[in-house]
C-alpha cells in the first residue's frame, strides 16, 4: 500500500498546490517541498528497512496488487525490486532538487508549475513500479503532457517548438511500444488462454523467433527514444535546453533513465532471444552514442547543449552495459544512472544558476567567473571530473565497470567506447576552461553561490563522492535483479531464472512444458 | 401494434411527441427560454424511457424495427448528445438575430432520425431515418440564414446529401434485386443460399457504401465535412459530429455484422482502403488549418477512421469498442464544441486559433475543460479517449490487422500534433486585462458550463476507472 500512497502523495500535492496556489503565491512551492520529502523520508525507511537485500532468487520487496480493468485482464500491480527503489530514491532525491531549485526562479504561475512538477515525478515513480504492462505503458505517458506543459511555458525563447518535438518523439515511439504490448498480450492468450497484461505472467511466454524480433524492437525504440540513443536523440538536446533548469534537471536525471530501466525490466527478460540477437547492434549503437555525443558536445556554444550532448555520450555507456548482458556490466550501468543522474543533474542546475545570473548561455560570453565566484567554481570542477570519470568520484566505478562487463562481449567495441573517455575529458575541462578560467568579460561582479544553492550542490557531492568511495550498498541492493538478468542469457534460460513469483498469484501456478500451464 | 411494441418505441414515441408539443408551445407564443427548457425536459424523459424499457430487450418489431441492447445504447448516446446540443444551444442562440424557437423542433426531428436508424433493421425504416435526419440538418445547418457560410453549408448538405441517398437508394435496389428482400437477417438468410455472389450483389454493397461514405463523412467522400463544420451554427456542428454519425454507423454495423460483409474479399479490400485513406488523409489535412472549428472536422473524419479500425474485424470484440469508443468520442467532442459555442459571440463564432491565445490565463475552467477534451480526442492516458484507442486496437489486433493498426498509430501521431498546437495556443501569450462584457444569460452560462465540466469529469473518470462502462457495455450488447 505504501506504494500506492507514494504516487498519490505526489499526485494529491500536485491538485493542493494548483489550487492553493490560486490565492498564495508562496504556498506552492512550500507544499511540493513538503511532499516529495514525505516521499523522500519514505523511500529511504524503506530502503532502509529492506537492507542487505540478499535473497536469491530474485523477490519482490514490497508489492500491492489489485484488479484495474478485469475485462481485458488489466492489474493495479505495483511492486518494486532492489532496482526499482534505488531508481525511485534517485526520484526522489532529484524531486527534491529540482523543487528546491525553482524556488526563486519560477516567477509566474507557480500553482500550475508545482503541479507538472509532481505529476511528472508520480509518473516516473509509477513507471519504475508497475508491473503491469498496460499501467506501465499508462504512467509511462502520464510523464508526457505536464512535462510538455514544463517545457512549453516556462522554458526559453525556442520552448514551443521543444516541447512539440519532446512531445511527438516520446508519444510516437510509446505508442509502437503499446503494439507490442497487445502482441505480447495476444500471444500470450494464444498460448494459454489466458488474457493477462501481467508482466509476471508474460514473463516466458513463447514467441516464435521472428514475431519476437519485431515486438522486442517495438519496446527498444520506445526505450532508446527515451534514452536516447543515436540516432533518435534529436529531440534532446532542444528540450534540455529550452525546458527550465528543473525541467532539464528531471530530464536529464530521471527521464532518461525510466528508458534504461525499461530495457532492463521489460526488453531483456520478456524477449531473452531476440534480445542476445539485437546485442551487437545494440552494443554498437551504445558506442556510436558515445563517441557522437562527446564530439557534438565539444562542439556546442550553448552551455545547456553541452550538457545535453554529454547525456547522449554517457547513456551510450547504458547502451553498451547493459547489451553486454553479465553482471559487471549491468551493476555498472545502475551505478551509471545513479551518478550520471547527480553529476549531469548538478551541471544543469549550475548552468541555471549561471543564467539567472548572467542572463545567457553562450560560453564564449562566460569565462573567468571563477574570480568572483570561487565557491562555483570549486564544486563545478568537481562535476566536471566527475563527468570524465575520475576515480574517487561515481561515474568512474559507473564507467569502469561497464567497460569491464563489455569487455568481456566484445573487445573491440570496448576499446572504441574507451576512446570515449578521452573525449569526455577533452569536453569536461572545455567547460572549465570557458566558464571559470580565462579572462573576465563583464563590468560588473557576479555574486557567488547563496546558502541555498550550496546545499543544493554540496548535497550532489555528497552523494556523487559517496557513490565514488562506498559503492556497495549500491552495489548489494541491484545484486538480485543483476543477477536474474545475467542468468537469463548465460546459465539456463528464463526457466531457471524465474522471478520468484509466490506472493499473490493468480492464475498460472506452474509451468510444466512449453506453452502449456496447468490451474492448480 | 400491440401495447408491448409502443412500450419497446417509448424513446422514439417521446421524441416524435416532444416536437409536437414543442411546436404547440411556440403556438401559443411562449419565451425562448421556456422553450428551451421544457425541451431540455422533454429530451431527458426520452433518455430516460430508454432504461425504463430494458426489460423487454431484444424486442424486434417486425419487419422493421428491433430494439435491443446496442441499439438503446446508440440511442441513449444519441439523445445524451442532443441534451447537450440543446444545453448549449440557449446561449449560442439568444443573442444572434433569428428567433431559434422552430429549431427545437428540428432539433427533435433531427434525434428521432437518428434513433430511427439505430434500431432499424430494414432498408425501408434505414432511408427513412436517415431522410428524417438529414432534412432537418439542412434547415439547421442554415439555421442562421442571414450568414453567408451557414447558408453554404445548407446548400452544400443539401446537395451531396441528396446525391448520396440517390447511391444509397441504388444500392438497395440492386441488393433486393439480387436477394429478394430488404430486411438484413432475411438477406443473410437468402444470401446463404447463393454460393458465390453476383456482381450484381456487390456493386450495390459498393453503392451503398458510397452513401454511406457520404454521411459519415470518410475518405474519399469527406470533401464537404469541413465547410460544413465552419459553416453551421456550433452547437449544430456538434450534433452533426455525434449524433448524426452515430445513427448512421450503427446501422452499418449492424448490416454488415448481420450479413457478414467482410466474408467477400472486394468488400473487405474496400472498407480497408477507406479505413487506411481517411486515417492518412483526415489527420493530414488537420495540420494546416488555422480554424478550429475546421481543425475539428477534420478531426471527426480520422475519428470515423478509428472506428472503422474497429468495425473491420467485425466480431463482438469490435462491437464493443465501436461502442465504448464512440461514447469516449461523443463526450470529448461535444466538450470541445461546447467550449467553442461558450467562447463565441454575436458576431462570430469562435473559430479562429488566435481567439484562444492565453486563454489558460484568461479564463482557466474554461482553458482546462477544452484541454481535456483534446487531449483524450488525441488519445493520451487519464482519459477516456485513450481507453476508447486502446480498445479499438485490442480488436483489430485480436484478428490480425497489424497493418491497419500501425497505420492507425502513426497517423494518430500526426493527429497529436494539431491538438496540441491548440493547448500550445491557450498557454502562449500573457494575460491581458480584457474589459469583461457582462454577460446577459449568467443562469444559462453557469448551466453550460456546469455541463461541461460534468462530461470533462467523465472523460477522466472514464479513462481512470473504465471497467464500470466496459461492464455495461458487455452486458448490454451480448
Amino acid at each position: 500500500m505504501i506504494l500506492v500512497w507514494l504516487i498519490g502523495i505526489l499526485m494529491g500535492g500536485g491538485i493542493a498546490a494548483l489550487l492553493l496556489g490560486q490565492g498564495n503565491r508562496g504556498l506552492p512551492r512550500w507544499i511540493s517541498l513538503f511532499t516529495v520529502l514525505a516521499g523522500f523520508l519514505a523511500v529511504i525507511y524503506i530502503w532502509i528497512d529492506q537492507y542487505p537485500i540478499t535473497q536469491f532468487p530474485h523477490k519482490w520487496l514490497i508489492q500491492y496488487r489489485s484488479d484495474w480493468i478485469p475485462n481485458f485482464g488489466i492489474t493495479f500491480h505495483l511492486a518494486i525490486d532492489g532496482l526499482s527503489l534505488l531508481l525511485l530514491v534517485l526520484t526522489f532525491f532529484i524531486g527534491l532538487l529540482a523543487v528546491v531549485c525553482s524556488w526563486t526562479e519560477v516567477k509566474e504561475r507557480e500553482g500550475f508549475y508545482y503541479f507538472n512538477l509532481l505529476w511528472i515525478l508520480a509518473g516516473i515513480c509509477g513507471v519504475f513500479m508497475a508491473l503491469d504492462l498496460f499501467l506501465f505503458y499508462f504512467f509511462w505517458e502520464v510523464m508526457l503532457i505536464p512535462m510538455y506543459f514544463l517545457i512549453g511555458i516556462w522554458g526559453s525563447e525556442n520552448r514551443v517548438y521543444a516541447a512539440y518535438k519532446f512531445f511527438i518523439f516520446t508519444q510516437a515511439s510509446g505508442l509502437l511500444m503499446l503494439l507490442s504490448i497487445l502482441g505480447l498480450y495476444f500471444i500470450h492468450a494464444n498460448n494459454t488462454g489466458i488474457y493477462t497484461f501481467n508482466y509476471l505472467d508474460l514473463l516466458g511466454t513463447s514467441i516464435p523467433e521472428n514475431i519476437q524480433y519485431w515486438l522486442m524492437l517495438g519496446f527498444l525504440i520506445a526505450f532508446v527514444v527515451k534514452l536516447p540513443i543515436v540516432p533518435f536523440h534529436s529531440w534532446l538536446p532542444d528540450a534540455h535546453a529550452e525546458a527550465p533548469t528543473a525541467g532539464s534537471l528531471i530530464l536529464a536525471g530521471l527521464l532518461l533513465k525510466t528508458g534504461a530501466y525499461g530495457i532492463l525490466r521489460f526488453v531483456l527478460p520478456l524477449f531473452p532471444s531476440a534480445s542476445e540477437q539485437f546485442a551487437p547492434i545494440a552494443m554498437l549503437l551504445g558506442v556510436v552514442g558515445i563517441i557522437y555525443g562527446a564530439i557534438l558536445a565539444f562542439s556546442q556554444t550553448d552551455l545547456k547543449r553541452l550538457v545535453a550532448y554529454t547525456s547522449v555520450s554517457h547513456m551510450g555507456f547504458v547502451m553498451l552495459g547493459i547489451f553486454a548482458l553479465n553482471e559487471l556490466a549491468l551493476q555498472g550501468v545502475v551505478m551509471q544512472l545513479l551518478t550520471h543522474g547527480i553529476s549531469t543533474g548538478a551541471l544543469f542546475i549550475m548552468a541555471g544558476m549561471l543564467k539567472e545570473r548572467l542572463h545567457t548561455r553562450d560560453i564564449d560570453q562566460m569565462g573567468g567567473l571563477w574570480k568572483h565566484m570561487p565557491q562555483m567554481g570549486a564544486m563545478g570542477m568537481i562535476f566536471a571530473m566527475a563527468s570524465l570519470g575520475l576515480p574517487g568520484l561515481g561515474n568512474f566505478i559507473a564507467e569502469f565497470l561497464i567497460l569491464l562487463g563489455a569487455f568481456e562481449a566484445n573487445p573491440w567495441l570496448t576499446i572504441c567506447a574507451a576512446l570515449g573517455l578521452i573525449f569526455s575529458a577533452i569536453y569536461s575541462l572545455r567547460i572549465l576552461q570557458k566558464v571559470f578560467l580565462g579572462s573576465y568579460q563583464k563590468d560588473t561582479p557576479v555574486q557567488d553561490l547563496v546558502w541555498r544553492e550550496t546545499t543544493i550542490l554540496a548535497s550532489l557531492i555528497i552523494s556523487i563522492l559517496w557513490l565514488g568511495v562506498f559503492p556497495q550498498p549500491v552495489i548489494n541492493t541491484v545484486k538480485p535483479t543483476v543477477i536474474f538478468i545475467e542468468k537469463i542469457f548465460h546459465d539456463q534460460g528464463i526457466a531457471q531464472a524465474y522471478l520468484d513469483r509466490n506472493i499473490i498469484k493468480p492464475q498460472v501456478i506452474s509451468k510444466q512444458k512449453k506453452g502449456t500451464y496447468v490451474r492448480k | 401494434m400491440s401495447g408491448n411494441d409502443f412500450f419497446a418505441l417509448l424513446p422514439l414515441l417521446v421524441l416524435a411527441g416532444s416536437s409536437v408539443l414543442i411546436m404547440l408551445l411556440i403556438a401559443i407564443r411562449l419565451s425562448h427560454r421556456i422553450i428551451q427548457r421544457s425541451s431540455s425536459f422533454l429530451f431527458l424523459i426520452a433518455f430516460l424511457s430508454i432504461f425504463y424499457i430494458q426489460k423487454v430487450f431484444p424486442y424486434s418489431l417486425e419487419p422493421l424495427l428491433i430494439v435491443d441492447g446496442f441499439s438503446a445504447f446508440i440511442m441513449g448516446l444519441i439523445i445524451f448528445s442532443s441534451i447537450v446540443v440543446n444545453i448549449l444551444s440557449y446561449i449560442y442562440f439568444e443573442e444572434k438575430e433569428e428567433s431559434p424557437k422552430e429549431y427545437y423542433v428540428l432539433l427533435f426531428l433531427c434525434t428521432l432520425g437518428a434513433c430511427v436508424m439505430a434500431v432499424s433493421k430494414h432498408f425501408v425504416s434505414l432511408f427513412l431515418g436517415l431522410e428524417i435526419l438529414t432534412v432537418g440538418l439542412y434547415a439547421l445547418m442554415a439555421y442562421l440564414r442571414g450568414r453567408n457560410k451557414s447558408i453554404e453549408a445548407g446548400i452544400k448538405y443539401l446537395v451531396l446529401a441528396a446525391f448520396s441517398s440517390a447511391f444509397l437508394l441504388f444500392g438497395m435496389a440492386l441488393i433486393y434485386l439480387e436477394t429478394g428482400s430488404m430486411e438484413f437477417t432475411q438477406i443473410a438468410k437468402n444470401l446463404d443460399t447463393i454460393q458465390i455472389p453476383s456482381t450484381l450483389f456487390i456493386t450495390g454493397l459498393g453503392m451503398m457504401l458510397v452513401g454511406v461514405g457520404f454521411k459519415l463523412a470518410v475518405v474519399p467522400f469527406h470533401m464537404w465535412a469541413a465547410d460544413v463544420y465552419q459553416g453551421a451554427p456550433v452547437p449544430i456542428t456538434a450534433f452533426i459530429a455525434t449524433a448524426s454519425k452515430a445513427g448512421v454507423f450503427a446501422v452499418l454495423l449492424r448490416f454488415f455484422n448481420e450479413i457478414d460483409a467482410f466474408r467477400y474479399n472486394q468488400v473487405l479490400w474496400t472498407v480497408t482502403f477507406i479505413t487506411i485513406a481517411t486515417l492518412i488523409v483526415g489527420n493530414l489535412l488537420a495540420l494546416q488549418q488555422k480554424n478550429v472549428k475546421r481543425i475539428l472536422a477534420y478531426s471527426s473524419i480520422a475519428h470515423l477512421g478509428y472506428l472503422l479500425v474497429a468495425f473491420i474485424p467485425g466480431n463482438t470484440l469490435s462491437l464493443y469498442a465501436v461502442s465504448f469508443y464512440l461514447l469516449a468520442y461523443f463526450i470529448c467532442t461535444l466538450t470541445a464544441f461546447g467550449v467553442i459555442t461558450l467562447l463565441s459571440n454575436k458576431v462570430g463564432d469562435a473559430e479562429d486559433i488566435d481567439t484562444y491565445k492565453a486563454l489558460f490565463w484568461q479564463n482557466p475552467l474554461l482553458a482546462f475543460i477544452f484541454s481535456v477534451s483534446l487531449i483524450s480526442l488525441a488519445g493520451i492516458p487519464l482519459t477516456a479517449g485513450f481507453i476508447g484507442k486502446f480498445y479499438i486496437l485490442l480488436a483489430a489486433l485480436q484478428s490480425g490487422f497489424w497493418l491497419i493498426a500501425l497505420i492507425l498509430v502513426i497517423t494518430s501521431v500526426f493527429g497529436l500534433y494539431y491538438y496540441l498546437r491548440i493547448i500550445t495556443v491557450m498557454f502562449s501569450g500573457n494575460k491581458i486585462k480584457v474589459a469583461k462584457d457582462v454577460n446577459p444569460n449568467p443562469i444559462f452560462y453557469a448551466t453550460s458550463l456546469i455541463t461541461l465540466f460534468i462530461l470533462t469529469l467523465l472523460t477522466i473518470g472514464i479513462g481512470v476507472f473504465p471497467a464500470g462502462i466496459m461492464r455495461l457495455i458487455e452486458h448490454l450488447i451480448r
